[in-house]
């Protein structure tokens, strides 16, 4: 491939590229610009005007801010709990040997294989077997069935990499269980794990299908949207929340990718 | 004396593999002690039933009088340079030889000294402020072993530590190490498959074969007078010779073990002498080894550069001192 450095691809390849960039990105800016819309029954294009009036109706629309706060504190509770869990279920898949290992970690990432239906409609006659009203909780039981998964494959992945040795020398010199989890685990897996909780909170943040069914009266922020968009009324108010969501989704997943990049450097270069 | 590391009757079974079985070993407190043996006979199994990485299945294991079973690792007094050294790569050098001061609760401005002298001690002073990944493997070694002995183990344990190194290092290594055991006076337990390293460091050695001890002795007795056939050949690659030739010239039923430089190679027939075929020579700059076949029977010698050597094929006559004969015993 070195010899391509240099040469310009053929005009042909470069007008697919750019095809296929602004398909996948084109529909997000109109979102965008509607948001801006002076026109609220429908979208239509061209806007007849343009108006930054949505935020402030945006801003003081109670709803909004009860669906906002509900999916943030759904996803940061969703997230803390894959965190321990997929830690501790990471560290026993790749610290020890046991019966039935490889099982174990094959139904660990099992969820996120699923389809977001099938665990909706599973965890859905479970609760209602169980007779557990739907609440607040059942959202987060819901969201930290996969969010465990993205948490565990990232520290799965970082205990590989990390010498299982350090673990001894530290309690050789004179660390018990408790200080080796802090001083030496701990620091060698952060980063991991910080990616692994980024991706877990944007993905419980924008997500409907399972939500739909383990949710009661409540709604999350994409399920407003979407109980939104069939509404005549100030239609514009939908796209200044998905331009909200887009931001607070891009940035951890962004975050993520430059986290964990940089440590897989850091694994690197001391070989 | 109370033993710095005593073994009872102690065994270690991984499932049905016995890696360790019924070993009773004693350790004198101050001494340069190695375990020698080829992979999986059982020395580096012995070495982490000291550390406490692993429990015995079977007898007991005292450390300095006190007993050590279902003692964990942080309780005991015992320190180890591991194979791979094992810094941890988060912190710099200092940090990491501070380490055991700090999980003590010592306060920061007397772990730092203390790991300073600890860095001096193993030729590198100043080289606290940088990263494990910076290190060549040589350097690498000495912080894991200032890092050790900063916490001023009452018994050091080295697994193959000198394994990684390039043969020159190895031997200024060999030479450090062992002159630092003799200032600090701490026992030192080294694991090894290196015979030649086990022989000059060691004030004993421990032969080791399939997790049972073969024989402890100076490295002398070790050499000169092997007990077992496995022995005279794992340590210095003994002529191994079996009980009718050896009843030929002791007039005892034994097997017997003849180191290949005690063999000399003539062309005059000797009434005493063993008549053989050279087979091949390999020359390994200050002496040269030569395969000889005695009537079916293998033989090595070794002799200086420089001497003359009869051609490949042609047929010589093997004379040897009586007393270089060792018997050994190794039941017949």
């Amino acid at each position: 491939m070195r010899s391509d450095r240099g040469q310009s691809a053929p005009l042909g390849l470069k007008i697919a590229a750019a095809g296929g960039l602004l398909f996948l990105h084109l529909p997000i800016f109109l979102i965008f610009v509607y948001a801006f819309t002076t026109e609220e029954k429908s979208f239509v294009w061209p806007p007849p005007g343009l108006t930054t009036q949505w935020f402030a109706v945006t801003w003081n629309r109670p709803d909004v801010w009860q669906a906002l706060s509900l999916s943030v504190r759904v996803a940061a509770i969703s997230t803390a709990v894959a965190l321990v869990l997929g830690t501790l279920c990471a560290a026993a898949v790749s610290r020890t040997r046991f019966f039935g290992r490889e099982t174990i970690s094959l139904l660990v990432i099992l969820p996120i294989a699923l389809p977001g239906i099938i665990t909706g409609i599973a965890l859905r006659s479970a609760f209602s077997l169980a007779e557990i009203p739907f609440s607040f909780w059942t959202i987060v039981l819901g969201h930290a069935t996969f969010c465990v998964v993205v948490v565990y494959n990232n520290a799965v992945a970082r205990f590989r990499r990390t010498s299982g040795s350090m673990i001894e020398a530290s309690m050789d010199l004179g660390a018990d269980g408790f200080q080796t989890f802090r001083h030496v685990v701990l620091p060698n897996i952060a980063t991991a794990l910080l990616a692994g909780g980024m991706l877990a909170f944007a993905l419980s943040f924008d997500e409907v299908i399972v939500t739909t069914f383990t949710a009661g009266q409540q709604q999350t922020l994409p399920i407003w949207m979407l109980e939104e968009l069939i509404r005549p009324r100030q239609r514009p108010v939908t796209n200044v929340v998905a331009m909200v969501v887009v931001l607070v989704t891009l940035l951890p997943i962004l975050a993520a990718y430059y986290l964990t990049r940089d440590g897989d450097q850091i694994a690197g270069s001391g070989k | 004396m109370t033993s710095a590391v005593s073994f009872q009757k102690v065994s270690r079974h991984f499932g049905s593999v016995r890696a360790v079985d019924t070993v009773d070993l004693d350790i004198v407190p101050g001494e340069f002690f190695a375990m020698l043996g080829p992979s999986g006979s059982g020395k580096t199994t012995c070495l982490r039933l000291i550390a406490g990485f692993e429990q015995p299945t079977a007898g007991s294991i005292s450390i300095f009088g006190e007993r050590a079973e279902g003692v964990p690792p942080y309780r005991r007094n015992v320190n180890t340079v591991f194979q791979d050294y094992a810094l941890f790569p988060h912190f710099n050098v200092l940090d990491n030889v501070a380490y055991g001061l700090m999980v003590k609760g010592v306060g920061k401005p007397e772990r730092q000294k203390a790991a300073e002298e600890a860095l001096s001690l193993v030729r590198l002073p100043g080289y606290g402020a940088r990263r494990p990944g910076q290190l060549s493997g040589g350097q690498r070694q000495r912080v894991a072993l200032a890092r050790a002995l900063v916490n001023q183990p009452k018994v050091l344990l080295l697994d193959e530590p000198l394994g990684a190194l390039d043969l020159k290092l190895r031997e200024n290594m060999q030479e450090e190490l062992k002159s630092l055991q003799k200032a600090l006076g701490i026992t030192f337990v080294f694991v090894t498959h290196d015979q030649g390293e086990a022989l000059s460091m060691a004030d004993r050695v421990a032969v080791f074969n399939d997790g049972r001890i073969m024989q402890i002795g100076t490295p002398e007795d070790i050499y000169q007078r092997p007990k077992t056939r496995f022995v005279a050949d794992f340590v210095g690659s003994s002529n191994v010779l079996p009980p009718d030739f050896v009843h030929r010239y002791s007039g005892q039923h034994r097997w017997g073990s003849l180191r290949p430089e005690s063999i000399r190679v003539g062309r005059a027939a000797k009434s005493d002498g063993v008549t053989a075929r050279l087979v091949s020579t390999n020359y390994l700059g200050a002496t040269t080894r030569l395969a000889l076949d005695a009537d079916g029977l293998r033989l090595h010698a070794i002799v200086p550069a420089g001497a003359a050597l009869p051609e490949e094929g042609e047929a010589v006559m093997l004379t040897f001192n009586r007393e270089s004969l060792h018997l050994m015993d190794e039941p017949t």
